[in-house]
């Protein structure tokens, strides 16, 4: 992976084949010999891999580290509890991605398998090639996760820019993008998502379909509490709907939760370079920064919904420079979830500690969602790579910052871009972004929209990158923001595109000379931009008139625009966008810089 | 080198023999396939830790099935393990008494399960035997490139 900021994505290309190496398994099989076997071939698949042989020891090593693995592989029958068992109890409380497997085939042990919420079933005797492809449970996973809470379909080839994580990089080799299944269509939202984000877990209660609504009286309350605080009594309480248990909250809340650290993770994998989070920057108050690469602040009433491509906290914050990249190539994709915490607390210039703050994840919302990472698959096709972490969790700060801690930047003034397009307001706004990323900007219910508008792809793509090209810590003005949004909601845009963004992210440090080139081409419609997979650029966050708004990744970003309220209505929650600003991030800063 | 290369050879026949007389399965060949500089040695390792834990299973079958009466879940269920354990290596014939095994205690048939399980035992020593001996053999040869080892 390239430490550069973004790398091309050629570079990301280079690898043919390879698996989304990093990969943090845990195989429990209380059988020696195939513990064995599992993990020489897990490693030969460039999997990390952890063993365990009692499944109760695999259950206090999955809580002990939380976010510290991508997927577990257990076998059905063991000693001293049921694999089944297992299966139910990670999938409720860690809600990753669970593989069976056993040397009995029987229909209805499958069956059973699938019942409990297994992602997939294998038979012993398992070959390696079985194994190589178990990325993908953990990929479909952020996917559904990203739907839920965003309603958008993932952007098409999430990915994380070029150079970024790039998990996927062997794996989509040949720019292959990685598709995310749902193509957004105009503004449907998918409500069914959450019953497919479900899927892995074994929870058997009648689904509550998390609308766009709900969602966002959740983060609402979650926010109003304070995320750290933050209990499924309370929310209930104050989400105020009488229909609605307390396990419902309970098991949303932990899927947000995840969601927000998964989104943290996979910013600052692509803070790293695409420095540009797009967060959702929902707090009241200019919020320090986000973490990953955005920064932006949030004003009281304004709603920044920074789109927050994703990881975490940390490499929003850290981003001030759109590309961190980073530093990690895959390896780093990888690396545990502490370690990105462990940059949190950078100092940062509003003294919350954009750099990922780590430790913040909590505290933050994330909206991004992780998948938002894969979604901008630019040209480059570039798998979206993004960090086996999760998404990271945007900080959220209750009252006065918002610190989001993914994107570093600031909501751009969002009032001139609202009219850039017409179209429908947002109501369904959200172009895409993940509700979590709105929910973020949005601590009033307001969501920041980001509407990208589509353009031509390169045309954007080149504007987006050359206002990502500066990333001069101004963000204090919304003026820039805005008045780079205002030129080139094309570019901004054209993040979204496929593919061309990654390049276009790479180049963070492109002046935006053309934004205005673009120009306005043309506006998507609101339709189209929630339709534009996210390029490899990171954030937009689409106004009103579904511009989009580009929160570059700056560290200091301090643009905090006011998110005209009609932004934030039409955030909705349930669209599967998948914004993965933070991926596009470089571009983003450039825009936001002046 | 003639010696050696007579090893070598015999390292050859010897292992296409396991295969070919249906002692091994092609999940033998999987763990050759996982066997490298990191792990020059590891289809020994694995089949090292096969006979730790089978003979442990086999004991507990024994004793199982010393019980009156028998418990055909607990049977059932040693046998599940030593088949999962014996796919590890790919024992074939092993497995294939395994099963039998497992039907007759599904089937309540105590007489059915002591047969299988004599069988099961002789199918184990005799890959035993068979394993061991290949090994020593192929240690002797000292490496050989996958070439002439492949089959």
């Amino acid at each position: 992976m390239d430490a550069g900021a973004f790398s091309s994505s050629s570079s990301s290309l280079s690898r043919k084949d390879a698996l989304p190496a990093g990969l943090r398994v845990l195989v429990v099989d209380d059988d020696p010999t195939w513990l064995k076997i599992l993990e020489k071939m897990l490693k030969k698949c460039s999997y990390q891999v952890t063993t365990c042989n009692l499944a109760r020891e695999a259950l206090s090593l999955l809580r002990e580290r939380k976010d510290g693995f991508d997927i577990v592989i257990s076998d059905v029958n063991m000693p001293d509890m049921d694999g089944f068992k297992l299966l139910e109890h990670v999938g409720l409380e860690m809600d990753l991605p669970v593989i069976m497997m056993s040397v009995d085939g029987e229909t209805s042990r499958v069956k059973k398998g699938v019942q409990h919420g297994a992602c997939d079933y294998l038979l012993k005797p398992i070959k390696m090639k079985e194994l190589r492809n178990i990325w993908q449970h953990v990929f479909r996973k952020r996917i559904h996760e990203a739907r839920d809470f965003s309603g958008y379909e993932v952007i098409e080839g999430l990915q994380m820019t070029a150079g970024g994580f790039d998990l996927y990089d062997g794996a989509f080799s040949g720019g292959e993008q990685m598709v995310i299944p749902k193509k957004r269509k105009d503004t449907e939202f998918k409500h069914d998502d959450k019953e497919l984000s479900d899927t892995s877990s074994s929870m058997k209660k009648a689904r509550v379909v998390w609308s766009v609504d709900l969602h966002q009286k959740f983060v609402k309350a979650v926010n109003q509490i304070g995320f750290e605080k933050v209990g499924p009594k309370r929310i209930l309480d104050l989400m105020n709907v009488p229909w609605l248990t307390r396990e419902n909250v309970a098991s949303h809340l932990q899927k947000y939760r995840l969601y927000l650290t998964r989104l943290q993770k996979d910013n600052d994998l692509k803070t790293s370079f695409c420095g540009i989070p797009i967060s959702d920057v929902t707090a009241p108050n200019p919020v320090g920064g986000c973490s990953n690469e955005n920064t932006f602040e949030i004003h009281p009433n304004e709603v920044v919904s920074s789109h927050v491509g994703f990881s975490g906290v940390d490499s929003f914050f850290q981003n001030t420079k759109p590309v961190r990249v980073e530093s990690n190539g895959i390896g780093d994709a990888f690396q545990p979830m502490s370690k990105t915490k462990r940059k949190a607390n950078a100092d940062t210039p509003d003294g919350f500690d954009w750099k990922n703050s780590g430790g913040d994840l909590d505290k933050l919302f994330v909206a991004v969602k992780p998948e938002a990472r894969y979604a901008t698959a630019p040209d480059a096709s570039i798998p979206s790579r993004f960090s086996w972490r999760e998404v990271p969790e945007i900080n959220f700060q209750q009252g006065k910052h918002i610190n989001h801690s993914e994107s570093k930047f600031r909501p751009p003034p969002l009032p001139s871009l609202m009219h850039s397009t017409e179209h429908e307001q947002p109501g369904p706004a959200p172009a895409k972004y993940s509700p979590i990323e709105r929910t973020l900007a949005d601590p009033f219910g307001n969501y920041l929209l980001y509407s990208k508008n589509r353009t031509d792809n390169h045309c954007e793509e080149s504007a987006l990158q050359e206002v990502v090209g500066s990333r001069p810590p101004q963000f204090e003005t919304e003026f820039p923001i805005q008045k780079t949004l205002e030129t080139a909601p094309a570019a901004m845009v054209a993040a979204e595109n496929q593919g061309p963004n990654l390049s276009c992210v790479t180049e963070v440090g492109s002046s935006p000379k053309n934004l205005s080139s673009c120009g306005d081409s043309h506006r998507p419609s609101p339709e189209e931009v929630l339709q534009m997979g996210w390029p490899d650029d990171d954030f937009y966050s689409l106004g009103p008139g579904n511009q989009l708004f580009q929160f570059p990744e700056f560290g200091e970003l301090d643009v905090v625009s006011e998110v005209p309220e009609h932004l934030y209505d039409t955030l909705r929650f349930d669209y599967e966008q998948v914004f993965d600003a933070s991926e596009l991030c470089p571009m983003d800063a450039g825009l936001f810089s002046a | 080198m003639e010696k050696k290369q007579q090893l070598h050879r015999q390292v050859v026949m010897m292992r296409q023999s396991l295969f070919d007389q249906g002692y091994v399965d092609d999940q033998f060949v999987q763990l050759e396939e996982l066997q490298d500089d990191t792990n020059p040695n590891f289809v020994e390792e694995i089949v090292t830790l096969y006979y730790r834990d089978s003979a442990r299973l086999i004991s507990s079958i024994e004793q199982a099935l010393e019980r009156s009466p028998l418990d055909f879940d607990k049977l059932d269920n040693l046998m599940h393990q030593f088949r999962g354990s014996s796919s590890s290596i790919g024992a074939r014939k092993v497995k294939a008494e395994c099963t039998q095994f497992g039907e007759h205690c599904v089937g309540g048939n105590g007489e059915g399960c002591m047969r299988s399980f004599q069988r099961m035992k002789r199918e184990y020593s005799a890959l035993r035997k068979k394993l061991e001996a290949y090994f020593q053999v192929a240690r002797q040869a000292g490496p050989m490139d996958t070439a002439s080892r492949s089959n």
